[in-house]
């Protein structure tokens, strides 16, 4: 043993490391790869739409006039759904940070992650069976005492299947998502600057505002947009719950649809030109959201090189 | 000034001056659930107005009682307190919903008949016999169990060893070049992908490759990996991180190779960490139905072969039996199927939620002293 | 099976930063050299260079010439994966692998390079290791647990035992006590003592006491300032550092008037 050299050998066990990198490396650009490729086959796909006659598109007016209600739709829903995840999500993460007793709060984070778990389709389920029905009367008592508000335009839907509906069960399915993350970054709030509201005599709300808050705004915010990605992006529970139709400013009455929905409902049975069209469709859900998460992410990143954590 | 002493250690005097008793706020509960009696019934009485209306009253009592004794900042944060509470018990109100509305709709479709029975042979005229006679309903959801199986297994077939690897790559061997940060930053981009899109990207691409219309679990398998690989990058990659330097360079310093090291010493303290991920992965795809609608395809029997063919999952069983039922006049022997599978898949991602855990604890490495 | 060390005009950069400038220091083999300095001088990071552990840093390189028995270690052709098996470390923070029992950490250097080993070998192997490391009696009923649920003294012996089990001529040990008690500390400084019969021992320092217990020639680093490069400012037998050293800076450190 004492008397082998430090050269000569080694040469096959070189070949080893390089292969293993290589591996490596190749799953790495395949990830880019595949990202790449959906961008080209759903462009691919889409392409005959854009070349099509406007009058042989759905709705006989063109990709644009066709598009344009769906993407509306999409956005109201997601936006529906954010009005109630985000004050809510923020809450439940704030009492699991800093409200609940320290015992208790880890077992009610993976509660509240368990509404992370239960699939989308059974979202839709309960939202087609046990909300919408559920919703009717308010909805009339809506429509009755609030009816001059445009959004809440009678008749109201009898079945309760509503954009409002749809958007009440995509905000449950959103906040998880919104809760998980902001919770994280309430937790990592540096102790002392907690501490040093506290000791200046301030209410246990006045140090989160002070403290808390300002740490972690762009996280919440980067939170709310990747709530908002899954929002835009989520299909069974409108595609379940919504009684679709036209464009109409009552979110209590049935009509409206979402992008994902319309893919979904029609995609089965779709072949030729309407196929096209439908992947054209997914392909401007997939810019919308790419552009939400790019965002999102982006503000990520700005704040972890601002705060200096890694 | 001159008898603050005797101040202190006299209770109810300034430390204790304009505070209220701990007991406040159950007398203020107990205020607002009779107001809120009182006003539910007025307008006629149901448990949901009453609850509104307590909880409405409680929150507004508690805020106007401290601001009156305690002054307003500290209303200002009983108000906080009450609302980031009410937060948390609003947020559970789903969850309990959904999980009892499954268990209570569910249980009774659900016999060994139905885990082990597909549709097939199963039309309209079944089920109207069924409700004619009321008898037990027909059918069940086993093609969509193995289709649910199959699918997730090719899906994980494929997954694992590129976001595993990928992983690898991004923490032992990238040096935060170029590369390095544009698969980060996609892999990120890809978590947000809608799974619709994903589905429509299998369904474009083999529909290009092998003909329009290519419907067969794998297609589906490959729109889920989409979904899959970036969570599996980003857990294995959290839990790589996690592995001590010290424990590399103890390796290196024995002259052994990286790659070794890293099969052998990184990978292997975290496994824990890396199956658990795995894990939950697997439970989040295999509730997916968006993609599988365009993927897969839906029949009534069953198929093994995951390479031809149309598959059912349960997912996608679930979404037809409700929105196409078996019989359009009689609903209710497809509501049933429907909601006992939904009890099964919820099952499924609970059970692989829980093992995730369990392998966590179980393989982590023992450190204790 | 102990060699000598000849370093000839060494300079250890990171990136652009030169952070060792121009060593040269011979290490005979049988003995025990310490490197004593100040936080930051540069003599962990020079240690490292001995087995070319520095390379795991991304953007360190080295000019000049490290030659172990005559051989270069920085020649062409040189895998610093065998270097290392010759050059072996131990570390400021005992390190065995949580996932191995304490039989599989000693074996750890022989099983992760895939050699074949029969099981009566292996044995003796794990037995003539622990031995070496002062820890076989300690340990020798419980060689299936795991390595994690040992001391932190009796950690570094068996970082110690895994270190000597791919027979190294020279072991590195990058302040291997500063983790842990004064006992398990003297425990670790008999060892080193032992091990000199068999091996060139380089040991790394904040404790001049230490030094001057366990080490027969001593080697003092320093820097002239931040950002500026770690050099040697003396290399003597141990008593003539620390009773009559020949520079003023070596003077002052080892009399504690900085540092």
């Amino acid at each position: 043993m004492s008397s082998k050299s430090i050269t000569g050998e080694g040469g096959a066990g070189r070949a080893g490391d390089k292969i293993f990198s290589g591996i490596t490396v190749t799953a790495g650009c395949l990830i880019l790869f595949v990202l790449f490729c959906v961008a080209v086959f759903l462009m691919w796909q889409a392409l005959p739409t854009f070349m099509a006659d406007p009058a042989d598109i759905s709705g006989g007016g063109g990709f644009g006039r066709y598009i344009l209600p769906l993407v509306i739709g999409t956005v109201i829903a997601a936006l529906i759904a954010l009005l109630i995840a985000t004050p809510v999500g923020i809450g439940v993460a704030l009492f699991i940070s800093h409200y609940a007793p320290r015992r208790l709060a880890q077992g009610l984070g993976y509660l509240v992650d368990l509404l992370a778990a239960i699939p989308s389709v059974v979202y839709g389920a309960w939202g087609m069976t046990v909300l919408a029905p559920a919703l009717v009367g308010p909805y009339n008592w809506l429509a009755e005492n609030a009816g001059w508000i445009p959004i809440f335009a009678g008749p109201a839907s009898q079945t309760g299947k509503t954009m409002l509906t749809a958007g009440i069960v995509l905000s449950v399915m959103v906040l998880p998502i919104i809760t998980s993350l902001t919770r994280e970054i309430f937790l990592q709030t540096p102790k002392l600057h907690e501490e040093a509201a506290l000791a200046m005599g301030a209410t246990r709300w006045e140090m989160i505002r002070m403290a808390v808050f300002p740490f972690a705004r762009p996280g919440v915010i980067s939170a709310v947009m990747l709530g908002l990605g899954r929002a835009l992006g989520e299909t069974m529970a409108v595609a379940l719950v919504l009684s679709s139709g036209g464009l109409i400013a009552s979110l209590i009455r049935p009509g409206n649809q979402t992008i994902a929905a319309e893919i979904a409902l029609n995609f089965p049975e779709a072949f030729g030109l309407r196929l096209s069209e439908l992947i054209a469709a997914g392909l401007v859900l997939f810019l919308i959201t790419l552009a939400v998460n790019v965002v999102a992410r982006w503000i990520i990143s700005r704040h972890k090189e601002f705060s200096g954590a890694n | 000034m001159l008898d603050t002493t005797s101040a202190l250690s006299r209770p109810g005097s300034l430390l204790t001056k304009n505070r209220l008793p701990r007991y406040t706020p159950w007398i203020v509960l107990a205020a607002a659930l009779i107001l809120g009696a009182a006003l539910s019934a007025l307008i006629g009485f149901s448990v949901t107005s009453f609850a509104i209306f307590t909880a409405v009253l409680f929150v507004l009592g508690g805020t106007v009682v401290t601001w009156i004794v305690e002054g307003r900042r500290h209303a200002v944060d009983r108000l906080a307190t009450n609302l980031v509470c009410g937060a948390f018990l609003l947020a559970l109100l789903p969850l309990v919903s959904v999980i009892f509305t499954v268990l209570v709709r569910g249980l009774p479709g659900l016999s060994p008949d139905f885990l082990l029975t597909s549709m097939g042979g199963m039309t309209g005229a079944v089920d109207n016999a069924t409700t004619d006679n009321g008898t037990a309903v027909l059918g069940g959801a086993y093609h969509g169990i193995v289709g649910t199986l199959l699918i997730t297994f090719w899906a994980t077939v494929i997954s694992v060893p590129v976001g595993l690897l990928a992983a690898v790559y991004l923490v032992e061997y990238s040096r935060g070049g170029t590369l390095s940060r544009a698969i980060t930053f996609f892999v990120d981009v890809m978590t947000g992908i809608p799974s619709i899109v994903a589905g429509l990207f299998a369904a474009a691409f083999f529909g290009l490759v092998f003909g329009p219309g290519t419907r067969t679990g794998f297609v589906a398998a490959v729109a889920l990996s989409v979904l899959m690989i970036p969570v599996v990058v980003r857990s294995t990659e959290e839990m790589l991180k996690i592995v001590p330097n010290e424990l590399r360079e103890a390796s290196y310093a024995l002259g052994v190779r990286k790659w070794r090291t890293i099969l052998k010493v990184v990978v292997p303290t975290a496994i824990s960490g890396i199956a658990s991920g795995v894990t939950l992965a697997i439970a989040r795809v295999i509730g997916e139905t968006a993609p599988l609608l365009v993927t897969a395809g839906f029949v009534n029997t069953i198929n093994f072969n995951a390479f031809a063919g149309w598959m059912s999952t349960l997912p996608t069983f679930i979404y037809r039996q409700l929105m196409s039922p078996t019989s359009p006049t009689n609903t209710d022997p497809s509501t049933q199927r429907a909601w006992a599978a939904a009890l099964i898949l919820i099952v499924m991602v609970m059970l692989l939620n829980l093992g995730a855990r369990l392998i966590a604890r179980i393989f982590a490495p023992r450190t204790s002293r | 099976m102990s060699k000598r060390i000849d370093v000839k005009d060494l300079n250890v950069y990171y990136g652009n930063f030169l952070a060792v400038q121009d060593v040269s220091i011979n290490i005979e083999p049988r003995s025990v050299t310490a490197f004593i300095g100040p936080s930051g001088c540069g003599k962990s990071t020079f240690l490292r260079t001995l087995n070319r552990m520095h390379e795991v840093l991304p953007g360190a390189r080295v000019e000049g010439e490290v030659l172990l028995d005559g051989e270069n270690l920085y020649g062409p052709g040189v895998d610093p994966v065998t270097v290392r098996s010759h050059v072996g470390m131990v570390f400021q923070r005992p390190n065995p692998f949580p996932t191995m029992s304490i039989r599989d950490n000693v074996l750890a250097g022989v099983k992760l390079n895939n050699k074949r080993i029969s099981k009566s070998d292996a044995d003796d192997l794990v037995e003539r290791s622990l031995t070496g490391a002062n820890l076989w009696k300690e340990v020798r009923d419980r060689l299936d647990k795991p390595g994690s649920g040992l001391s932190g003294g009796q950690q570094q012996r068996l970082c110690i035992a895994r270190a000597i089990a791919v027979s190294p001529e020279v072991i590195l040990m990058d302040e291997p006590c500063s983790a842990l008690d004064p006992i398990s500390t003297l425990a670790i400084e008999d060892l080193i003592e032992e091990l000199k019969s068999d091996y060139t021992v380089v040991i790394v320092t904040h404790n001049m006491q230490q030094a001057a217990r366990v080490s027969d020639k001593t080697a003092f680093f320093n820097i002239a300032g931040t950002g500026k490069p770690g050099r040697l400012i003396e290399y003597a037998d141990t008593p003539v550092i620390f009773s009559n050293p020949a520079e003023q800076a070596t003077e002052d450190y080892v009399s504690g008037r900085f540092g």
